[in-house]
């Protein structure tokens, strides 16, 4: 193929030693903003996500319509042009960077997919549980708060952890608009060393190492959640 | 006489689920410190009735007042009502996260506001009266049928409301241990508390109730006090009910 490897150039990219003493290289910097920015976003698609949830559960005519229409306009919108959208249209509307922008983008779309998973999650608990809340004189923020939530946690566990995964994946996407995470400063590496093969088989494992160790973490989360209950 | 006033009052109420006619025409009261036992075949509506007393279920015509205050849907005043209002399910519905000292005293705390030592004093001193005080730091599912149909009932009298209401409480019990729970509600009745109760242990009828009805069909049949209740009462219906169930 005439591909000239050049695999002894890639450890300076994780980490070297200077004058100065041990570094990281820009690739651990570009993961530690994948890290940063996935769950950032994770953070804000939960409150997001659980909003819509609730609102859509809440019975009450508007609420129900809003959540289903936020749920249908997110679902069917390609992820790509939602990052190009939250970027080139609403980002000089409301004066945001292109961080901020990674941010909002992959909490709004995550949002959808959550809410449905937190729905499923709360509907899964028995309806005697209600209405015991409710015969005790709960309000209904009292019964999620105190009986439904902490019960449908249990439900909600497992895709959740699936949800994390998909997020650290696809935050990847937001190379697109430059921000500077795993994905762009690999291109960036490429660009000015011509080392595509090396790169990106790097970049792919360091996804995958840190995909595994979210998962290893997951199951381990769920297994003593199930004990304790 | 001493004069009571009715704290549950039904004044022609209607419940339909969709087409079926749930509830027909109900005109029942139930005074303070009555305790009233109903009876029926299933489907004939004492579960729909006692689950209207607490907006469980909303009534579509009619007028539903307890403790002076009137119950429909959407009522702002349910949730304050209903803390006057305790309730045994059949299937318990305890919560199964909450240890059962927990599943006393998170109504009295989030609820009543009550601060959570006094909490798990009175728990505690409820746990006794249904005699398993040494099983407060278990969870439910540790515990048996009948055990958690008395933590069921210790749930509702930690709110120290002023009416319960018992859906089936032995329903869902293996036969050994209904008496443990249907003594526990003796003993409670013997307290004076206004009392609602759906169940067909004929047995704790006799002992405990002031008023007995039979219900069939969405309708009140028979209204009696238990003396004439079980001997000669005025409906063929309830005779034929009554043959049957007290058969064996």
């Amino acid at each position: 193929m005439g591909y000239n490897w050049q695999w002894y150039q890639i450890p300076k990219y994780i980490y070297r030693y200077t004058d100065n003493g041990f570094q990281f290289g820009e690739l651990m910097f570009g993961l530690w903003t994948t890290i940063t920015l996935s769950f950032s976003a994770f953070a804000l698609a939960v409150i997001l996500g659980l909003l819509l949830a609730l609102l859509r559960l809440s019975g009450l005519f508007i609420g129900t319509k809003v959540a289903v229409c936020f749920l249908e306009f997110v679902r069917n919108i390609p992820l790509l042009v939602l990052v190009y959208l939250f970027y080139y249209v609403l980002g000089p509307v409301f004066k945001y960077d292109r961080y901020t922008a990674s941010i909002l983008c992959l909490a709004v779309y995550h949002s959808a997919l959550i809410s449905e998973i937190l729905r499923a999650g709360i509907n899964a608990v028995a309806q005697g549980q209600w209405e015991a809340a409710k015969s005790i004189g709960m309000s209904k923020a009292q019964m999620y708060r105190y009986i439904i939530l902490p019960q449908s946690i249990r439900f909600m566990l497992p895709p959740m952890t699936g949800e994390v995964i998909h997020m650290v994946k696809s935050s990847a996407i937001v190379s697109v608009i430059a921000v500077a995470e795993l994905t762009t400063l690999g291109q960036n590496i490429i660009s000015d060393t011509y080392m595509a093969f090396e790169i990106w088989f790097t970049i792919a494992v360091i996804y995958m190492i840190v995909i595994m160790i979210l998962s290893i973490g997951a199951s381990q989360v769920e297994r003593r959640y199930t004990v304790t209950n | 006489m001493s004069y009571t006033s009715p704290i549950i009052n039904f004044e022609s109420v209607d419940k339909f689920y969709g087409n079926f006619h749930a509830l027909k025409d109900i005109t029942i009261s139930v005074n303070s410190g009555e305790r009233m036992v109903i009876c029926g075949p299933s489907g004939s509506g004492k579960s729909t009735l006692i689950r209207c007393i607490n907006g469980l279920e909303n009534h579509n015509s009619g007028k539903l007042t307890v403790d002076g205050v009137e119950v429909f849907e959407g009522s702002k005043d349910i949730i304050r009502l209903r803390q006057e209002i305790g309730m045994v399910f059949q299937q318990f519905n305890l919560f199964p996260h909450l240890t059962v000292l927990e599943n006393l005293t998170i109504g009295p705390i989030k609820v009543r506001k009550i601060s959570k030592p006094e909490a798990e004093i009175m728990a505690r001193k409820y746990l006794e009266r249904v005699h398993i005080p040494e099983q407060a730091e278990k969870y439910p599912a540790e515990l048996s049928g009948g055990q958690q149909q008395r933590v069921a009932i210790a749930r509702s009298l930690c709110m120290e409301s002023k009416i319960l209401l018992f859906d089936e409480p032995t329903s869902a019990l293996d036969p050994e241990m209904i008496n443990e729970v249907l003594d526990v509600m003796v003993e409670l009745a013997d307290t004076g508390m206004t009392m609602v109760c759906v169940t067909h242990e004929m047995g704790f009828a006799r002992k405990v109730a002031d008023t007995m009805v039979f219900m069939d069909e969405g309708k009140i049949i028979e209204v009696a006090p238990p003396e004439k209740f079980f001997s000669k009462p005025d409906s063929d219906r309830c005779r034929e009910f009554l043959e049957q169930i007290l058969e064996h």
